[in-house]
């Protein structure tokens, strides 16, 4: 039997990349809306990422983690051109992932501090993973255009991860927070519908390659669906954002548009792992290291997706006390 | 210097400060896991609130300290790729599936089982939370399996073969089990068990110095200081064992510790001196005659090989020498301090003087641990991969510059999460734990 393991892993990892875009997204955002908010909001706003912040993580450890050991050779690439916005993201997430804790057991002008640097660090962690996607997206071309490009593409992150955090708390929060959350979605859409629309003008004039995929009749007709739907989600999301409609419904259409995006990027990549200079071929692991990790893969990953569900049973319903309260 | 050697200096002093600032976190939650599975259990048998509030004080000390492992371990993961890519396309295909197995079958696990465990105590019914919390030290012990692993392997390279001009796993078996595994990982899980006892000694000992009376914080002292009297020879004896195994395997690193610069029989037991690297002798040395070889081959006219063997491929003594006896004289310390706590406390409470010695061993753990990994570490040189791979072989093109400034951001963030976490640790240890009236 002759399975391609290459095109095997880079789904996994795909998979693992979207799946710590849409979860620990959320969290981020809710960090960004911090001083949006008042300091009761807050504590419930931290209540509502808390049992869940540091397995949404985890995912970008496993994301990066296949980047490493199934494609070693587009690691050292991706990871060398993109080593200062990494530095930045990782004290970014340092500043945010230790803060949970500090927040609630400092006192004082130590627990203002924490706050602050809270929602600095999902500032600057979201800053500088859109800035990497932008780099990532262009194949890391040198020139002040595409650095400009990738600060936008940062900047919308930032407002995707705010869209994703305010469904969010649309989802787990009551009264006045959740008023609150409604019109932070909205703005959160608005920058998003920005960013979407400027990665898919940008990229394939950036590249050959993915205009080629994408302008080439009949197929054109065809790949106009996710386009397509992703228009007609953000309008269905725009309509949802209003406290008659079922309150999972803007988070579910939130997350629906990453996906979306995410084939979009997806097909316009592969089967490259650094655009138009690897393939996946190129880049993997020897097949001996694979197989051993594809049986651990495929063994382990259902047991992840059963707790990680049991986990959001056990945390499901409005949040209602801080942490540890 | 030129610029190649500057940027080889920066990568090992920016991953070797990642390391072992990462190593500290986990070293003390392995152990930490393990007394919250015995305070939620005692909880459990007789309802005593004092129990519960003491699982509640040390799940928050732990929820720390479990965040700091976490986010720290982040910047590993992306910094074996970066700093290391040599590592990568060298033995990638034996590293890198012992990475994706820790991260698949614990880090996940521990992740989401600690948001029950911290959260979920009125959620879940009781056997559930235990089971949790049980998970939860399961996963950082298998994390440590994993890890150790791939260490061990890079200190003991078997069961990798050479196809293709890459080297992959011939047996996976013979790579997780690689002869100083068993050895280290004991090591290890021991001074996890030791750092987790001396800490919570050390810090209910604070909060008797303030609160002589405190319910919670007795229970704690006792639990943790017979724990100690108990793993401290326990970890003498292994850590014997362990010298003898890298004795047999890595001799180079033995000779480097022991300051013995000529092959010699009945070779004298170094205490204390100052190895010079360039006369090739120890100044000012304090020895007994046939110790070392004694220890090393239970034999007083055994033969040792000293480091003229090994020209040039053998580590700096320094670190090694000093290290070693950092590390040994720690335990020491640790082994008359728990042994005569346990005795001074079945007496009755203890006195000041004991109460502020414990206090001052808080993070001896720490002292002694990280010590141990420079010695094992700096060991290795000039090989990452024992005979497989050079360290100078790995490293990256990231240059100097760009790795100054990033060493420069870690350090500062790392100075203040450091401070930041012994402000509030010994913040929360001295207000102690609060019992709640029982409806």
């Amino acid at each position: 039997m002759n399975i391609d393991l290459a095109v095997i892993f880079a789904a996994l990892m795909g998979v693992s990349i979207l799946a710590y875009v849409v979860l620990d997204g959320y969290d981020l955002g809710v960090g960004m809306l911090m001083p949006a908010a008042t300091p009761e909001q807050q504590d419930l706003m931290v209540a509502s990422i808390g049992p869940f912040w540091d397995a949404n993580e985890t995912w970008l450890v496993l994301g990066i983690g296949l980047l490493l050991v199934a494609f070693p050779k587009a690691h050292g690439v991706v990871l060398g051109q993109l080593y200062l916005p990494v530095a930045i993201m990782l004290i970014g997430l340092m500043f945010r992932g230790v803060a949970f804790e500090f927040r609630m057991k400092a006192e004082g002008w130590h627990a203002q501090l924490w706050n602050w640097l809270f929602w600095f660090g999902s500032f600057m962690a979201s800053l500088a993973q859109g800035f990497m996607l932008g780099r990532y997206i262009t194949g890391f071309q040198p020139g002040v255009g595409y650095w400009l490009f990738a600060i936008l593409v940062g900047a919308s992150l930032c407002g995707g991860y705010v869209l994703l955090g305010a469904t969010w708390l649309v989802l787990r929060t009551e009264g006045e927070l959740q008023k609150k959350a409604y019109a932070w979605a909205r703005w959160g859409l608005l920058w998003v519908a920005l960013g979407v629309a400027l990665v898919s003008i940008a990229t394939p004039l950036a590249s050959e390659t993915v205009r080629d995929k994408w302008f080439d009749f009949p197929r054109t007709l065809w790949l106009m669906i996710l386009p397509g739907a992703s228009v007609a989600t953000g309008l269905w999301l725009w309509r949802s954002l209003r406290p008659e409609v079922a309150d999972w419904k803007p988070f579910a259409g939130a997350v629906t548009i990453y996906v979306l995006a995410f084939l979009g990027l997806a097909y316009s990549i592969f089967p490259y792992v650094v655009v138009d200079r690897m393939t996946i071929w190129d880049a993997a692991s020897h097949d001996s290291a694979l197989r051993f990790m594809m049986w651990g893969a495929a063994i382990v990953l259902p047991f992840i997706a059963g707790y990680t569900v049991f986990s959001y049973r056990v945390f499901r319903g409005k949040v209602r006390e801080a942490l540890y309260s | 210097m030129d610029a190649a050697a500057e940027a080889l200096l920066l990568a090992r002093a920016q991953f070797g400060l990642n390391i072992a600032f990462h190593i500290l976190f986990p070293t003390l939650t392995i152990g930490l896991a393990w007394f919250l599975v015995y305070f939620r259990v005692c909880y459990h048998r007789n309802g005593d609130a004092a129990w519960l509030a003491t699982y509640k004080l040390w799940v928050k000390v732990f929820a720390l300290t479990f965040a700091m492992g976490v986010v720290s371990g982040i910047v590993m993961s992306f910094q074996f790729g970066t700093n290391w890519p040599g590592f990568m396309n060298n033995v990638g295909n034996i590293a890198g599936p012992l990475l994706a197995y820790e991260v698949l079958t614990a880090f996940f696990l521990e992740a989401t089982f600690l948001g029950v465990m911290l959260f979920g105590m009125k959620r879940v019914p009781a056997w559930l939370h235990i089971l949790s919390t049980i998970i939860v030290a399961v996963g950082t012990s298998l994390s440590a399996f994993w890890i150790l692993a791939l260490n061990s392997w890079m200190h003991t390279p078997t069961g990798h073969v050479m196809v293709d001009g890459v080297w992959i796993a011939g047996d996976w078996l013979q790579v997780i089990f690689n002869p100083s595994f068993p050895y280290r990982l004991t090591h290890m899980m021991l001074a996890s068990g030791l750092t987790a006892s001396f800490a919570i000694a050390g810090l209910s000992a604070w909060r008797l110095l303030r609160e002589a009376g405190d319910a919670s914080a007795m229970k704690t002292l006792r639990a943790s200081v017979l724990v100690a009297a108990i793993l401290v020879p326990l970890q003498i004896f292994v850590g014997d064992l362990h010298g003898l195994n890298t004795l047999k395997h890595q001799p180079a690193k033995i000779a480097a510790i022991e300051g013995l610069w000529e092959t010699q029989k009945g070779a004298p037991l170094v205490l204390f001196a100052v190895p010079n690297e360039q006369t090739r002798r120890n100044d000012f040395a304090i020895e007994i005659p046939k110790g070392a070889a004694l220890v090393l081959k239970h034999d007083a006219d055994g033969e040792l090989k000293g480091l003229n063997e090994f020209e040039p491929d053998r580590p700096p003594v320094a670190p090694l020498f000093y290290g070693f006896r950092l590390m040994v004289g720690v335990g020491v310390g640790m082994l008359l301090l728990a042994w005569f706590g346990t005795w001074r406390l079945r007496r009755g409470a203890p006195p000041r003087a004991l109460l502020w010695t414990f206090a001052a061993f808080t993070f001896s753990g720490w002292i002694a641990t990280l010590a141990g990994w420079i010695v094992t570490e700096v060991g290795r040189q000039p090989w990452l991969v024992t005979g497989v791979l050079r360290t100078a072989d790995a490293v990256g093109n990231i240059t100097g510059a760009q790795l100054g400034a990033s060493l420069t951001g870690y350090v500062l963030t790392y100075t203040l999460m450091l401070l930041a976490y012994f402000v509030v640790i010994t913040h929360m240890a001295g207000k102690g734990a609060v019992t709640e009236v029982q409806p």
